[in-house]
């Protein structure tokens, strides 16, 4: 895992020390480490001369800047209208059976997370869920099953 | 029975014009007749929000100040919107060309194309493809640079001033208007902000000429525009359609035979049932949209479709003002309530009169469109609400 001053120093050198570098620090950490815990959150906060709560607050904003741990693989299934009618209950009870967990939770190994979230752009090609960044559209039981046997195996 | 539909290929045509081209060819006009080019076109913001964009120019170059900024709008967040995402995959240098004109025309240097989180899979290929812009931008003498930042998940950043926040490394919450982004936009500068589509067809009337964009679409509604097609529909896809088009042309098109509603722009939108499909025309003169055009047929409970929206604009709403904080989590309770028999049926008029305080309270464009899918789905399908 990386350090947390390796990170910043890496987001600092591009974007600067102002402000507007947050955004792309906290993103940087959450890809690193899957979610900000408090040191990380305290380690920005005086990267950039903030309070703490600065820090917190926005990240506290974005969904996609988890605070609390998360796994190596961060499932997000879509749950706004069209996957709804496209069926995304089916592909959350495959994904809950086949990781034993339920949504808003994380496997007792760590490696994935299973969250539901809001219109990600694939209404014409629904379901759809997101690993990390990957997108997987037109999902049945079926085939998300598989695709979470591949990343098992990972 | 003939087909009113026409269907255009200007935005995803790949051969139709050389993008570096179109700049060289912008920056040997004048600024001010490129933006009054544009004004003449009748080009509205294809964000849904339909202000005219040469307008919008025009105030920023107005704005006496060194640092300016150029903005693309691409955190496409409304349900059932899915055009930008494929624009920025298929044409991305269409959309930097744009930017660079606009630059240009008000005296920018930099630009920011701020991108969904969910899209975050085509990060490294876009950020490739404008760091190759950028550096065509330097040979033909245009000193302006793009770069790109990513969104965390947050739907009311595409709201304009929510969205500078967000890059000024802030929480999304969006600002007092006015002033408007054209006078105090990105890092307080003078701004020119604007959709994904919409500086595709800046860059195409600047190549192509504003008469070519006039002769498509009607009086109010000028040009073509790119629809998310989505729902029950057996042709669920992008299609780019001439403007001015009803929503019965629309469904004979692309419904499945049962369509009983389409909801026009998304959970923001307006839905139109079965019996207004013949008078409602999709455009500036009817109801606009950014494009999201999704149709139910009749095996659809409009409760649930309700529901759902709501359930995702109280997700949504920054929580920053009154209205939309509180006005969303009521107007969900209120409709369970009443499909739970808890409250009588006259109680739904109680939260359209608080929908239609939303409309004038609310501090951003997030809390005053509730009310259009709210009332246009409780007044035209009262009884799936109510039993």
């Amino acid at each position: 895992m990386t350090d947390i001053q390796e990170i910043l120093e890496k987001v600092t050198s591009k974007y600067g020390k102002q402000r507007s570098a947050l955004m792309p620090a906290l993103q940087a950490i959450v890809k690193e480490k899957n979610y900000l815990s408090d040191e990380d959150i305290v380690a920005v906060a005086k990267t950039f001369d903030l309070s703490t709560a600065e820090v917190y607050g926005t990240a506290t904003f974005y969904t996609f800047l988890d605070t609390v741990p998360r796994g190596k693989y961060v499932i997000r299934v879509c749950k706004t209208i069209s996957c709804h009618m496209a069926g995304k209950d089916e592909i959350i009870e495959a994904l809950q059976k086949t990781l034993k967990i339920k949504v808003g939770e994380t496997t007792v190994d760590k490696k994935f997370s299973l969250l539901t979230a809001n219109c990600m752009g694939w209404c014409h090609k629904g379901p759809v869920m997101l690993i990390n960044d990957e997108v997987y559209p037109e999902l049945t039981p079926q085939k998300a099953i598989e695709i979470i046997q591949s990343y098992q195996q990972k | 029975m003939e087909n009113k539909l026409k269907k255009v290929d200007l935005i995803f045509c790949k051969t139709c014009q050389d993008d570096i081209e179109v700049v060289k060819k912008a920056l040997k006009r004048n600024p001010d007749d490129i933006i009054n080019e544009i004004i003449d076109s009748g080009l509205k913001g294809r964000g849904g929000a339909g202000f005219p964009t040469g307008l919008k120019w025009k105030f920023a170059k107005a704005q006496p100040s060194d640092i300016k900024y150029v903005v693309c709008n691409a955190d496409e967040g409304e349900p059932g919107t899915f055009k930008d995402r494929e624009i920025l995959d298929q044409v991305p240098t269409k959309v930097l060309a744009g930017m660079a004109i606009c630059a240009y025309c008000i005296g920018a240097k930099e630009g920011f194309i701020y991108l969904r989180a969910e899209y975050n899979f085509m990060l490294n290929k876009l950020n490739q493809i404008v760091e190759e812009f950028n550096s065509k931008m330097k040979e033909v003498g245009l000193n302006f640079e793009i770069q790109i930042r990513s969104g965390a998940g947050a739907y009311v950043c595409g709201e304009e001033s929510a969205l500078f926040e967000s890059i000024e490394g802030k929480r999304g919450e969006p600002r007092n208007k006015p002033p408007f982004p054209t006078v105090v936009g990105l890092f307080g500068k003078p701004t020119v902000i604007n959709n994904v589509e919409t500086f595709v067809y800046t860059a195409m009337i600047n190549h192509l000429g504003a008469q070519r964009f006039k002769e498509l679409g009607t009086q109010d509604s000028r040009g073509s525009k790119v629809f998310s097609v989505s729902g029950d529909t057996p042709k669920a896809g992008i299609y780019e359609l001439e403007l001015g088009m009803t929503v019965e042309d629309f469904v004979k098109e692309f419904g499945d035979g049962d369509t009983k509603a389409v909801q026009v722009g998304g959970a923001s939108g307006h839905c139109v049932p079965r019996k207004k499909f013949e008078n409602t025309i999709i455009g500036f003169e009817g109801i606009p949209t950014g494009g999201s055009m999704m149709l139910f047929n009749s095996s659809r409970s409009m409760y649930n479709v309700l529901k759902d929206y709501l359930e995702f604009f109280t997700e949504e709403s920054c929580g920053q003002c009154t209205p939309c904080r509180v006005g969303c989590q009521q107007l969900l309770k209120g409709i369970e309530a009443v499909k739970r028999g808890e409250r009588p049926a006259s109680y739904l008029e109680e939260l359209k009169k608080l929908a239609q305080t939303m409309r004038i309270a609310a501090k951003c464009g997030l809390g005053q469109s509730v009310a259009n899918p709210f009332i246009s789905i409780v007044d035209n399908f009262k009884e799936e609400i109510i039993y």
